[in-house]
């Protein structure tokens, strides 16, 4: 197991130091010019231009600009960014909790609602019940987020209004960021009356993030479902009179679930592209919408900092995936 | 409150707190479209950060009438101008507070050391806080305010005289931006351990004072209680920063917002139409244009460009792109600017005559390029559809057009390069209600291969414009500028295209909202029903 973790870990060395060097240059394959957009229609003089580009490092070659990069990476500094002027860590840091928050709740809808519609499908295979689902699932994994999530806004909010329509929580309402993840922090505030807001503000924003993990899920755990039972094992298990409860449940179910949590650790890279337009839509204060706007001004140092911190949680999750995938598979850890 | 009964507590009312919210003080939500860039307004360009920082935190020396392009006194009760035109010397007002807030308690009135400190800043290299929090001042350089401004000068605490190399009569309305908001030298003084502070946490005297920020979320504010001009109506004003027109739309219909900026224009008319919102609409300061490149063949002939300019069927633009919101240009300057020359007559639409007036200069089988920006703007909401009625009004008079476009930066770094091509859509807004700040700034020869997209100089209409700048007397100076209008209609550096309305869906239970032409949002003095 621990050779599993090294190993896995060695990987990682190689594969951060190619997304330093694809954040660091494919913004800058973009075209564009962040100082030329930062003045926008008013233009910069050339003089004033050169001056900017002397103070922001741009006027040295592209190379010499990443190896400082390189250098003030492994200090820990990500750099400041070049519209707002704040550093670029800080406002991850700020703004990260939000997408953590948002993508959990869809994660757990996911697999809240996927899991048991993949069981069903599969045990009801070629039933109306099997065909409902396997429909709804191709639905709403083809369905494009944006006009999903307008739709669900009309609808629920505009004309039952019955949720809000954006952000985090009610503005009437002042929570002190504590831990950043609004729940908690709403339960750690004596507001009465906040948590119930934040959950409402959850809500829509959760369905449109969790459905394209959710139609996955669903499909995913149908196939694995329906191998497995076919196996002989399962076979055997119903000869023994044993309950088609503790069959499923539990003889099947254990090992359909393995490549389904591969799955759901997949999902979270797709989560984070999700988030990007989910949290658009919803005015959701997350890192998305900044890596949005960050890509639209040009602001390499946020493009550069945004995207490496995303690709390094994502590998960090990945690992602690395959490493699950370990633990209950063990004829996995022998093999390798 | 113990976890357990907090979460009762949450359940329980988790309804109600849907539906009703609880009550508090009467607080105007406002959807703005995006986060600021920094409450130090001198820092930033963009119009957001100005809305949240200089419009509502901060005064200057002297601010536009609500509602008005027109200048009145704010932190300055009055000014002079010497004879020559480079003295300014202005009185300042005095017993305005500066906000106390929880991170800095004033000791003193607003001074003459604010006034120098706040320019200083700018100008002064050696200046403690010039290269805090990116150092880069784009509008006091834009406005060329380095070489203008000779010294600044404290007379007394109450009196600030400011030297100029030349005299330059847009001074004034150029002191009413954002960029010449006055800060707290006693404040900057405090901070000086913790620089970028001073720019994260602002401390100004205007009629609101920042209580919160969260990035990308939201702006609070609280009223000024001790606000110079009286405390404003609304007890607490919120920014809920909403990037998507659409849902900002919704937000409004749901009331969870009372006033909404930049509406989508497909949505004016469902919104004129719901009983809840009051849709206003006020001409805007702004131009969209199509600029040849007057210094190559054939544009280099001006009867090419008025042949041009006639086959253009600009009714037609407005109706489809502007969906009739709108007005037609004439002149490089909107009607609502002062020293607007009613008198010229535009070029008519004609394509026979533009036709022949082509094969006159012999001109035939042009082909040429038309630039069509990539993004949306007030003086021109889709560039790429006015482009194509553009080629199919060209082809009509037998020019080929391709159209042509690039990402917004090099659009703008492109289209400013003197050996380009073709013709650019571009436009512009005013930023001060100052005719020199289109006419100079987008027509002079100075300007060439930077903000003059068309590249034109021309001695007789940079003259008038420089001499207009010089001189203090108004009806001197709209003499010269409606006089550099008929030599810009004269030889059509440009085709003007239009002038857009600007449309500011609010609740109706909003009072006292008053559009701004120079398209910033302000709420003092609004209240709520």
């Amino acid at each position: 197991m621990l050779r599993l973790i090294f190993k896995k870990l060695g990987l990682l060395v190689p594969t951060f130091i190619g997304v330093t060097l694809t954040s660091f240059f494919f913004i800058r394959l973009l075209p564009g010019d962040p100082i030329l957009l930062l003045a926008g229609e008013r233009g910069v003089s050339p003089e004033r231009y050169n001056e900017l580009m002397v103070q922001f490092g741009y006027d040295k070659p592209v190379w010499e600009q990443y190896l400082s990069y390189l250098g003030n990476l492994f200090q820990g500094d990500l750099g400041v960014s070049i519209v707002t002027k704040q550093p670029v860590l800080q406002e991850f840091m700020t703004l990260f909790p939000a997408t953590v928050e948002l993508s959990i709740c869809a994660i757990i809808f996911a697999v809240v609602v996927g899991l048991p519609a993949g069981i069903i499908a599969a045990v009801k295979r070629g039933k109306t019940l099997d065909h409902t689902v396997m429909t709804t699932a191709l639905v709403g994994y083809s369905m494009p987020i944006f006009w999903w999530g307008l739709l669900l806004i009309i609808f629920f909010s505009g004309i039952l209004g019955w949720t809000p329509v954006s952000g985090r929580i009610s503005l009437l309402y002042w929570i002190e960021p504590v831990t950043g993840f609004m729940l908690i922090d709403t339960l750690l505030s004596d507001e009465p009356g906040a948590f119930a807001s934040a959950v409402s503000h959850l809500i829509l924003p959760t369905i449109v993030l969790g459905t394209i993990p959710l139609a996955v899920i669903a499909r995913q755990t149908r196939s694995a479902m329906l191998e497995v039972l076919d196996e002989d094992y399962v076979r055997t298990a119903r000869a023994k009179g044993l309950s088609n409860f503790r069959v499923i449940g539990i003889h099947a179910l254990r090992n359909a679930l393995i490549p389904v949590i591969t799955i759901i650790g997949l999902q979270i890279g797709v989560l984070f592209a999700g988030a990007i337009l989910t949290e658009s839509i919803f005015s959701w204060p997350g890192i998305g919408k900044w890596m949005v706007d960050s890509i639209f001004r040009r602001d390499y140092p946020v493009v550069q900092g945004g995207l490496l911190m995303i690709a390094a949680i994502v590998m960090i999750v990945n690992l602690i995936v395959d490493l699950m995938y370990g633990l209950i598979n063990p004829k996995i850890r022998h093999t390798e | 409150m113990s976890l357990k009964k907090s979460l009762l507590l949450g359940g329980s009312l988790f309804a109600a707190a849907v539906v009703a919210g609880p009550v508090m003080a009467k607080t105007l939500v406002y959807c703005s479209e995006g986060s600021p860039e920094g409450f130090t307004p001198s820092l930033y360009t963009a119009g957001t950060t100005f809305d949240a920082s200089a419009r509502q935190i901060y005064n200057k020396l002297v601010e536009f009438k609500p509602g008005t392009t027109e200048i009145v006194p704010a932190l300055a009760e009055s000014w002079e101008v010497s004879d020559d035109g480079k003295e300014y010397t202005f009185h300042l007002r005095k017993g305005v507070k500066f906000h106390t807030t929880k991170w800095f308690t004033p000791t003193r009135d607003f001074n003459a050391d604010d006034v120098i400190f706040s320019f200083d800043r700018q100008d002064n290299k050696d200046n403690p806080y010039h290269n805090v929090s990116g150092g880069t001042y784009e509008y006091f350089n834009a406005m060329d305010m380095p070489d203008l401004i000779d010294s600044i000068e404290k007379v007394d605490d109450y009196t600030v005289k400011f030297k100029l190399t030349r005299p330059e009569a847009p001074m004034i309305a150029n002191l009413a931006m954002g960029f010449a908001s006055i800060q707290s030298a006693e404040y900057a003084d405090a901070m000086l351990n913790s620089k970028e502070t001073f720019d994260q946490k602002p401390v100004g005297t205007g009629p609101f004072q920042l209580v919160a920020y969260q990035k990308d979320a939201l702006i609070r504010y609280k009223a000024n209680p001790d606000y110079w001009r009286g405390k404003a109506p609304l007890d607490n004003l919120v920014f809920a920063i909403t990037p998507d027109a659409s849902v900002r739309y919704q937000k409004l219909a749901a009331g969870e917002c009372h006033v909404m900026a930049y509406p989508n224009p497909a949505d004016l008319e469902a919104m004129s139409k719901d009983p809840n919102i009051t849709l206003l609409q006020q001409e805007g300061l702004n131009v969209g244009y199509l600029a040849y490149n007057t210094q190559q063949a054939p544009f280099d002939n001006p009867k090419v460009r008025k042949a041009l300019n006639m086959a253009i069927n600009k009714q037609a633009i407005l109706d489809a792109v502007f969906q009739g919101v709108g007005q037609v240009a004439k002149n490089p300057i909107p009607p609502t600017m002062w020293s607007y020359n009613n008198e010229v007559v535009d070029d008519p639409y004609d394509p026979e005559a533009a036709k022949a007036a082509l094969e006159a200069e012999g001109v035939t089988d042009l082909e040429m390029k038309i630039w069509a920006m990539p993004v949306q703007r007030p003086y021109n909401p889709n560039a790429r559809r006015m482009a194509e009625l553009l080629q199919a009004d060209f082809a009509k008079v037998g020019v080929d057009v391709e159209i042509v476009t690039y990402e917004w930066g090099e659009y703008l770094k492109r289209s400013a390069d003197e050996k380009r091509d073709g013709a650019v859509l571009l436009g512009w807004t005013g930023d001060n209600g100052d005719p020199d700040n289109f006419l100079a700034v987008l027509l002079s020869c100075d300007a060439v291969g930077g903000s003059n997209r068309a590249q034109w100089c021309n001695d007789e209409f940079n003259d008038l414009v420089e001499k207009a700048k010089q001189v203090s007397d108004v009806d001197e100076r709209t003499r010269l500028y409606e006089e550099a209008q008929v030599v810009f209609k004269r030889e059509a550096p440009w085709a003007t295209i239009a002038h857009s309305l600007v449309s500011e869906p609010i609740s109706v239970r909003v009072e006292n909202y008053k559009i701004d032409p120079l398209g910033g949002h302000y709420f003092y003095g609004v209240d709520l029903k």
